[in-house]
């Protein structure tokens, strides 16, 4: 199969409200960023694959609106609905097509736009025959995971607050991050009680953020100034969609999916071989959850990933170094930021996030849906 | 140039959007809306592949993708799988804060049924808890139909 390399990377600082930029020119700092970071034109570009969602935006065909802004017209611009990863899956797919050498993509949200109307558009998520009515959002849905999760495998609320304390505290690094935070776990602890065990410091801001990458096959490669990036291993996978149909302290879906990046990328020792991971940390419980589902450690164990400081900066499977979700969450652009970080890892650009010098094998994250419905993982390679 | 933005004034342009969607429920679920508003029953349906009882009442089996069979009873009654209390409420819930949301395994059911706990003092909910369907006099053949779950026995 064709080999297919991130070879331009673009973020906009993430921020609770950017009021200079509307949602379109915020995309077009990113994909501005990106060309000059790949060191190449628009021309160089032949397709582009954008990532949106309509009720985020507040408009219909909430993808096209980007189409100028990033160098789209006269080509074939297509959207996806969901995060950024699973936008990345379809150009990568567009990439090794034989069709088009190179694709540019796009992720974005604006959540201060919608920020009194949040629980609403993610109550919207649920069905609307049988559910919509009892006014579960993401939150509130979370916290039933939460207390699933933690109940069935003692772990505590400390814990989940060591998650806050370590990524909060990783974004004193992030020039990029919304709120780095110097924290303890008391005063997570102590912070306001939403819906228990989830308080306001368990859970991510609202953010407004873009990003963008460029990807091309092995041939095109050559026409870029950066080190690339391969695109190693890949798979995702959905899980039920109702909550009921589901045991939310599992997360089958993120393990089948790992599995299949694993097989894909060669790795045999997922905590050995990989150096660095940035997943989906909306909620604190998550990260803990996601990281055995990754099978960095055994099902509950996730508490003690995170306080034995093995998922920390210099931990042996360290974890979010750019201080994850918690610091900085535009919903949409949430995986392709996580890819993007891990890219920089891999390019040795990370500055204080750098977990070391040399990073062969990192690994990003992406979440679609409500507690994990659907994931994606990427592996990705210096070689 | 100048800064032309320090100059600007913020402007923001509010939305109008309203969505008053209308939402076709299907044979299955208008019959398992009409059977809750009428009779006040709760029922499943059975998936004649993997067995399971799947509720609210499905027209096809998600995990199997076949069509499910027979329609099964439920009595109103089960347990607490897992819950929250909101502590800080929002104005689109049905109930103030604090109140508890509950995922409910109904006997007889093989998934769980989300909806809310009443009658309850939130500090002693727990996993496993026993809770049975409390009704609401007026009915609109809605899952609010139910008022809550309250604690038994």
């Amino acid at each position: 199969m064709d080999r297919v390399a991130i070879v331009g990377i673009g973020q906009t600082k993430i921020e609770a409200a950017k009021e200079r930029q509307n949602y379109p020119e915020m995309v077009y700092e990113a994909v501005k960023l990106a060309l000059e970071d790949a060191g190449v034109g628009i021309d160089e570009v032949d397709n582009v694959v954008t990532t949106a969602n309509d009720f985020w935006d507040g408009r219909t065909i909430s993808c096209m609106p980007v189409g100028g802004v990033s160098g789209g017209y006269d080509k074939n611009i297509s959207g996806v609905e969901g995060d950024g990863t699973f936008g990345a899956f379809y150009a990568s797919c567009r990439t090794r097509s034989g069709s088009y050498g190179t694709t540019l993509l796009t992720a974005h949200s604006k959540g201060s736009e919608s920020r009194k109307i949040t629980p609403m558009i993610t109550n919207a998520a649920f069905d609307p025959i049988h559910a919509r009515c009892l006014g579960l959002d993401i939150v509130t849905a979370c916290a039933l995971q939460a207390r699933k999760y933690m109940q069935r495998f003692g772990i505590t609320e400390e814990e989940c607050a060591q998650v806050s304390v370590k990524n909060h505290g990783n974004a004193l690094e992030n020039p990029n991050a919304q709120t780095p935070m110097n924290i303890t776990v008391e005063d997570v602890m102590k912070s306001e009680m939403i819906a228990e065990p989830l308080k306001a410091l368990d859970i991510s801001p609202i953010s407004d953020g873009a990003c963008c990458m460029i990807l091309a096959n092995e041939e095109r490669v050559k026409n870029f100034r950066t080190k690339p990036v391969w695109l190693k291993g890949v798979s995702f996978c959905a899980d039920a969609f109702q909550l009921g149909d589901r045991d939310l302290s599992e997360c089958k879906a993120l393990e089948k999916a790992a599995e299949k990046a694993y097989q894909m990328a060669g790795i045999q020792d997922p905590r050995k071989e990989i150096d660095v991971a940035e997943i989906c940390d909306a909620f604190t419980y998550q990260e803990l959850m996601w990281t055995e589902g990754l099978g960095f450690g055994k099902k509950g164990e996730g508490g003690k990933l995170v306080t034995s400081g093995a998922t920390a900066k210099d931990g042996d499977i360290p974890v979010n170094p750019s201080g994850g979700l918690l610091s900085g969450h535009p919903f949409i652009a949430a995986g392709m930021y996580r890819m993007i970080e891990a890219v920089r890892q891999i390019r040795g650009e990370a500055g204080g996030m750098q977990v070391k010098e040399d990073v062969k094998t990192a690994l990003a994250h992406g979440v679609n849906g409500l507690c994990g419905q659907s994931h994606c993982v990427w592996i990705l390679g210096s070689e | 140039m100048g800064d032309y933005w320090r100059d600007a004034e913020n402007m923001i342009q509010p939305g109008r959007i309203k969505v008053p969607y209308t939402w076709q429920a299907g044979e299955t679920a208008s019959h398992y809306l009409t059977r809750l508003r009428d009779e006040k029953k709760i029922l499943g349906k059975h998936c004649p592949k993997c067995d399971k009882v799947l509720v609210p009442a499905r027209k096809n089996c998600p995990f199997c993708t076949v069509p499910t069979d027979e329609w099964v009873e439920l009595s109103g009654q089960g347990s607490v799988d897992t819950f929250t209390v909101v502590r800080k409420g929002n104005a689109i819930q049905p109930m103030k804060a604090p109140f508890v949301y509950a995922l409910i395994k109904l006997d007889g059911a093989d998934t769980g049924f989300l909806h809310m706990l009443g009658e309850v003092d939130p500090e002693t909910v727990k996993e496993g808890m026993r809770v049975e369907a409390v009704f609401k006099e007026e009915r609109s053949a809605s899952p609010l139909d139910i008022a809550y779950f309250k604690p038994i026995g």
